[in-house]
């Protein structure tokens, strides 16, 4: 088939592109909008490496084409940090060891994004089912599970400041 | 590890789509959530020449109840059906069921109508629809149809849908009275396809004694396995260790799982053993705790 044009809405910025009905999300991301924080790992869905944020939910961008996601909004791992000012949740990764080649980290934390936005107070049972759908061959998890757990008090104490 | 190419087509409506379907002939197939089909895609196992997104059928995405029936239309995301505090509270089964379907981030894509139709011998969906015996609600361009889980699966990943029809929505009977289920599974890790699964719903008298009961098991055999005997083993009985016994001797005695890499059958029918005796269990001890509906 032809080329389809799509607009979408990525990290606040509109592009507006013509692409084959096959080529994922994920390869639109990286190659044709250059950014390449998203990373690919198996293109199945699997591993986790390609999750984004579409409409505000954390899903896999291997397992979308670039056509559906005309007219949508999307966030990849370029957009959480504001005016170079890195999340709560990013700069727990960095103090708890939270990644080692970091190959898994910006699936991670689209992720945990969306889960934490969802749920503020999560048990650490309910982290690790989080995380359990995503392949991290470094760390051993740990430090990622430590940092999801110190962003979640960080969040509280913060909240509790506020009131 | 890209798709090969395909025409794409996104119908505004459900009669657009089945026009669309119809059309295809053999050649076309339905996206859904994807998360099934883009992998075997990916992978090249398939290769349609036409794919027909009914993402944007907004009719098809809904949750409703009349009081005696559960409907639930097939474009709702399994992350909405596992958050339903109307499931929960008329189907607690399915919510149960719906949170062992993969992971946070396949559940906000993923569609109830997309598992069900995969029919994956593991999934989590089908194995429901046998145990409480759903009605699955089909269209083609000229006729409309309904089917029962009993009848719609008929062998591994094959159902009873034509190529032109197209699955809109489910209906599960709503249970009245001290109503209890349960379901369980075992996966080698959280997320994975279950190596075997079972599901069961059981009503109670007001003496504690069984007077409904359904019981089916998943990764057992090509389909979600009923057991037709539970109820004979065991209506009218309070639930004894002996009766939890007898079922699972019969479970055992029915099941004829294959092995395959990540479980041996004699593995596979001692978990169908084990796990039928816990899922009878909970959902006794969950009827003999409820509240009775009113
Ligand atoms: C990492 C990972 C783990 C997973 N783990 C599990 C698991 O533990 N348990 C489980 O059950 N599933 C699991 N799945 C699969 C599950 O996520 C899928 O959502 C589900 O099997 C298919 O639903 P879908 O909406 O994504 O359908 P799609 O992938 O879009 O479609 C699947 C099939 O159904 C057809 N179809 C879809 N909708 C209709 C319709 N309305 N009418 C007619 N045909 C239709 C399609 O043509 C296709 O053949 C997993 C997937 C991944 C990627
Ligand atoms: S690359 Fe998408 S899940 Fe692995
Ligand atoms: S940090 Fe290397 S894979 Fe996770």
């Amino acid at each position: 088939m032809s080329l389809t044009e799509i607009n979408v809405t990525i990290n606040g910025k509109a592009y507006s592109e013509w692409v084959e009905p096959r080529m994922l999300l994920s390869d639109f991301i990286r190659e044709t909008c250059g950014l390449t924080g998203t990373h690919v790992g198996c293109e199945h869905g699997v591993c986790g490496a390609c999750t984004i944020s579409m409409d505000g939910a954390a899903v896999r961008s291997c397992l979308i084409f670039a056509v559906q996601a005309d007219n949508r909004e999307i966030k990849t791992v370029e957009g959480l940090a504001c005016n170079g000012e890195m999340t709560a949740l990013q700069k727990n990764f960095v103090e708890c060891h939270g990644l080692q080649c970091g190959f898994c980290t910006a699936g991670i934390l689209m992720s945990i994004t969306d889960f934490l936005e969802k749920n503020p107070q999560p048990s650490t049972k309910e982290i690790k089912e989080t995380l359990s759908g995503h392949l991290c061959r470094c760390t051993g998890y740990d430090g990622i599970v430590k940092a999801v757990q110190k962003t979640v008090q960080d969040n509280q104490k913060e909240v509790l400041q506020r009131s | 590890m890209k798709p090969a190419k395909f025409d794409y087509y996104r119908p505004k409506d459900l009669p657009e789509a089945l026009s669309l379907l119809e059309s295809s002939g053999f050649d076309g197939k339905i996206i859904a959530g994807g998360q099934s089909l883009v992998p075997i895609m990916n992978m090249r196992l398939a290769t349609p020449e036409c794919l027909i997104d009914i993402n944007g059928l907004q009719d098809l995405n809904f949750i409703e109840s009349d009081d005696r029936v559960l409907k639930i239309g097939t474009m709702t995301r399994q992350n909405t059906v596992e958050t339903s505090q109307l499931i929960k509270d008329q189907c607690g089964l399915v919510t149960e069921a719906v949170a062992h379907i993969g992971h946070l981030q396949t559940r906000n894509r993923g569609t109830i109508g997309g598992s069900i139709v995969h029919a994956d011998p593991s999934a989590e969906l089908p194995l429901v629809m046998m145990a409480l015996n759903g009605t699955l609600h089909i269209s083609s361009e000229d006729e409309t149809r309904s089917v029962k889980a009993e009848d719609f699966f008929l062998t591994f990943l094959t159902t009873d849908m034509m190529p032109n029809e197209m699955l809109t929505e489910v209906h599960l009977p709503i249970w009245k009275g001290r109503v209890g289920s349960s379901f369980q599974e075992v996966a080698r890790r959280h997320g994975d396809f279950a190596l075997v699964a079972a599901a069961c719903q059981l009503e109670l008298d007001a003496h504690d004694r069984i007077s409904d009961i359904r019981l089916a098991l998943g990764g057992v055999e090509a389909i979600p396995l009923l057991i037709s005997d539970a109820k004979e083993l065991l209506a009218g009985e309070r639930l004894t260790d002996a009766a939890l016994q007898k079922v699972a001797d019969v479970v055992a005695g029915s099941v004829e799982p294959e092995s395959d890499l990540h479980a041996s059958a004699a593995y596979r029918t001692q978990l169908a053993k084990v796990l039928t005796t816990r899922v009878v269990h909970q959902a006794y001890e969950r009827a003999k705790g409820s509240a009775v509906c009113p």
